[in-house]
């Protein structure tokens, strides 16, 4: 392989394939997303509604992180058409953010706890559990139901009146006197997201830790079992300890998502209006630069810039573990040439 | 187990069994939750409008399927709704099977070119890529959709399928499948055979990563499919002709005045079908594949 004329055939007349192969790549990411990337951050410095054009500097940033202190409110003599009166941001990102954390944290708890005790049950070769790839293939299938479907569908069963699929059986059953706001109420809302956020996604978590779990030694569970070791121990003392690299990068993807949540919290809710306490990071600048009227592109894309930023210092967390496990999994490939 | 089993062992199994049956019902418990909603949602399609404000869940499917989808057509007719699952269905597999092809051809072309060949900014790219990887497309958006009205490519198609070429996340799993199963010898072997280098992309390495590919499709199909951000907000007209499946949906749910809970149920419904006949022809692959994610070999 080390042979120097096959080498030089492939660096010396082919290096130009190279560049012809990853191209289209290229360029097309450069016009459909550096470009954006650059503009949104121009855009983070102009103004906001009709006057969109102005140079404002980091007063959109201010607002949003703090309010504005008596300067000019951009935001005033935006379109107010439709009910979609955009007031000054007034420290508005730490709202979003809040919400955002909140829902992020209230689904991700009992999705992984759930994802837990499942992958540790499914990896289990103690446990005789009969058809597990039907259940794993049950328990994806509403991470593949579109959005937009759950969320409708969700938003007629849990509707508020009476009429309300799960209201009517609550009532019938009199275990309620009056209807619950499942879809209007600032908690209930939140923690019907965090169900259907859950619903949807510990299929795949599972999925996740259990290729976690199966690349755990098995003869590791072995001895331990010859030793005595009970169920719950081996749990304890061998596979939470050797899944944490797996636990860790799990939550942080889970939080870059969690940070992207949008299709939820904007799409389960009656009628068109904008539900402030479920309103994420995503669904704000959302909100602010999609209308038809004069969007608040200032604001949006402030906000854009400082998910960006918290994407990614938590990106840079993940990218570093990958890149310790490429390296770890280099070394061993090399010992493994090696032996 | 091994074939010395002593009693103590023995015993073991027999309360282990008993662990066997508690731990399959509670699983059995959790899957029957996961398709509920959906059992609910099938049934609920089936039964007459006056069924469900009476009763709204039932577990037993009525009659009328129907006439559920006979109202709804009547509603599109009408112009009451802009739901026509027909034309979402076209839409969507438009956008869906446009999208999946090019992020497959262009990713594998990439994954290609970064793995088989030497070039000087052959790491500088993949670092990139790496780099890029995890931006979110909420960070681009508002600069993207700015840019796109700024040309006039609002309501069209051409921003919603053009950008599929670059994929990050798909060259990355592109290359990391072809860096552990494609033997680079075979390229050489062709070049030797006068084989041209796109010639042996498309014949040789195309066909040898079938595997990838094909999982790669599949959650691009459905991901794409399901998209509901992009052509939300792309689409601003919201014109009945263009709209995606998802955003059709999307318009049921946000009009209260229509009364026929059937029909409305019918047509989410029948929004999800195309995708779960995908998913159930299909699961095995997708299982793996969500499986190779968490690891990241």
């Amino acid at each position: 392989m080390a042979n120097t004329s096959s080498k030089r055939v492939r660096s010396i007349s082919y290096a130009k394939y190279g560049y012809l192969f990853i191209l289209p790549f290229f360029v097309i990411y450069c016009v459909f997303q550096i470009y954006p990337l650059v503009n949104t951050f121009y855009l983070s410095t102009q103004s906001n509604g009709s006057t969109q054009t102005e140079f404002v500097g980091l007063d959109n940033f201010e607002a949003l992180l703090v309010g504005e202190n008596g300067t000019v409110s951009y935001g005033e003599n935006a379109g107010n058409k439709g009910g979609r009166a955009w007031k000054a941001a007034n420290g508005d990102f730490t709202r979003v953010m809040g919400n955002t954390i909140i829902l992020w944290v209230g689904n991700f708890i009992p999705q992984i706890l759930i994802s837990l005790v499942l992958a540790a049950w499914f990896t289990n070769s103690l446990l005789k559990i009969k058809g597990k790839s039907v259940y794993k293939i049950l328990m994806y299938l509403p991470n593949i139901i579109t959005a937009a479907s759950s969320a409708a569908l969700f938003v007629m069963l849990f509707s508020g009146t009476e009429l309300g699929a799960i209201n009517n059986l609550l009532l019938k059953m009199k275990l309620i006197d009056s209807p619950i706001p499942f879809v209007t109420g600032v908690s209930q809302s939140r923690v019907m997201i965090m169900i259907i956020q859950t619903w949807m996604w510990y299929g795949n978590t599972t999925i996740m830790l259990m290729s976690g779990i199966m690349g755990i030694n098995g003869s590791l569970f072995e001895a331990a079992s010859i030793d005595g070791a009970t169920m719950t121990q081996q749990f304890f003392r061998i596979t939470l300890p050797l899944l944490r690299p797996i636990m860790l990068y799990t939550v942080v993807t889970s939080m870059i998502g969690g940070l992207q949540m949008f299709d939820m919290p904007y799409l389960y809710k009656s009628g068109t209006v904008v539900t402030r306490h479920v309103e994420t990071v995503a669904v704000y600048i959302y909100n602010h630069f999609h209308s038809a009227v004069s969007p608040n592109y200032g604001y949006s894309a402030a906000a854009s810039v400082l998910l960006f930023i918290l994407t990614g210092i938590l990106g840079a967390f993940a990218f570093a573990m990958n890149r310790d496990k490429d390296q770890k999994h280099q070394k061993r490939r090399k010992q493994n040439k090696l032996l | 187990m091994s074939v010395s089993m002593s009693k103590e062992k023995a015993a073991k199994t027999g309360s282990l069994r008993a662990k066997d049956i508690i731990i399959t019902v509670v699983i059995l418990l959790i899957c029957v939750l996961s398709i509920l909603p959906l059992y609910i949602l099938v049934v609920n399609s089936t039964r007459s409008s006056g069924d469900i404000t009476g009763s709204g869940v039932s577990l037993i499917p009525g009659l009328n399927l129907f006439k559920n989808i006979a109202t709804l057509q009547d509603w599109t007719a009408t112009g009451k709704v802009e739901y026509n699952a027909l034309v979402g269905y076209v839409n969507s597999g438009i956008i869906a099977l446009s999208t999946t092809f090019l992020t497959v051809l262009f990713s594998a072309m990439t994954a290609y070119g970064i793995v088989v060949y030497d070039f000087r900014l052959k790491n500088a790219s993949y670092t990139f890529i790496l780099a890029v990887m995890m931006i979110p497309v909420q960070v681009t958006s508002v600069g993207f959709y700015q840019f796109m009205a700024k040309i006039g490519l609002t309501d069209s198609y051409l921003p919603l399928i053009l950008p599929a070429v670059a994929a990050p996340a798909i060259v990355f799993f592109m290359r990391q499948s072809m860096k552990s199963s494609f033997p680079l010898e075979i390229v050489e072997a062709a070049r030797i055979d006068g084989c041209g280098e796109y010639r042996t992309f498309f014949t040789i390495a195309v066909p040898m990563m079938k595997p990838a590919i094909a999982v790669q499709a599949i959650f691009a199909f459905v991901s794409n499919w399901n998209y509901y951000y992009m052509p939300s907000m792309i689409l601003i007209s919201r014109n009945s002709k263009q709209m995606t499946l998802p955003m059709m949906v999307n318009t049921i749910l946000s009009n209260d005045k229509l009364a026929d809970f059937g029909a409305k149920y019918a047509a989410i419904m029948l929004s999800i079908v195309p995708v779960v006949i995908v998913y159930l022809i299909f699961s095995k692959f997708i299982v793996e594949g969500v499986a190779l994610g968490g690891v990241k070999e």
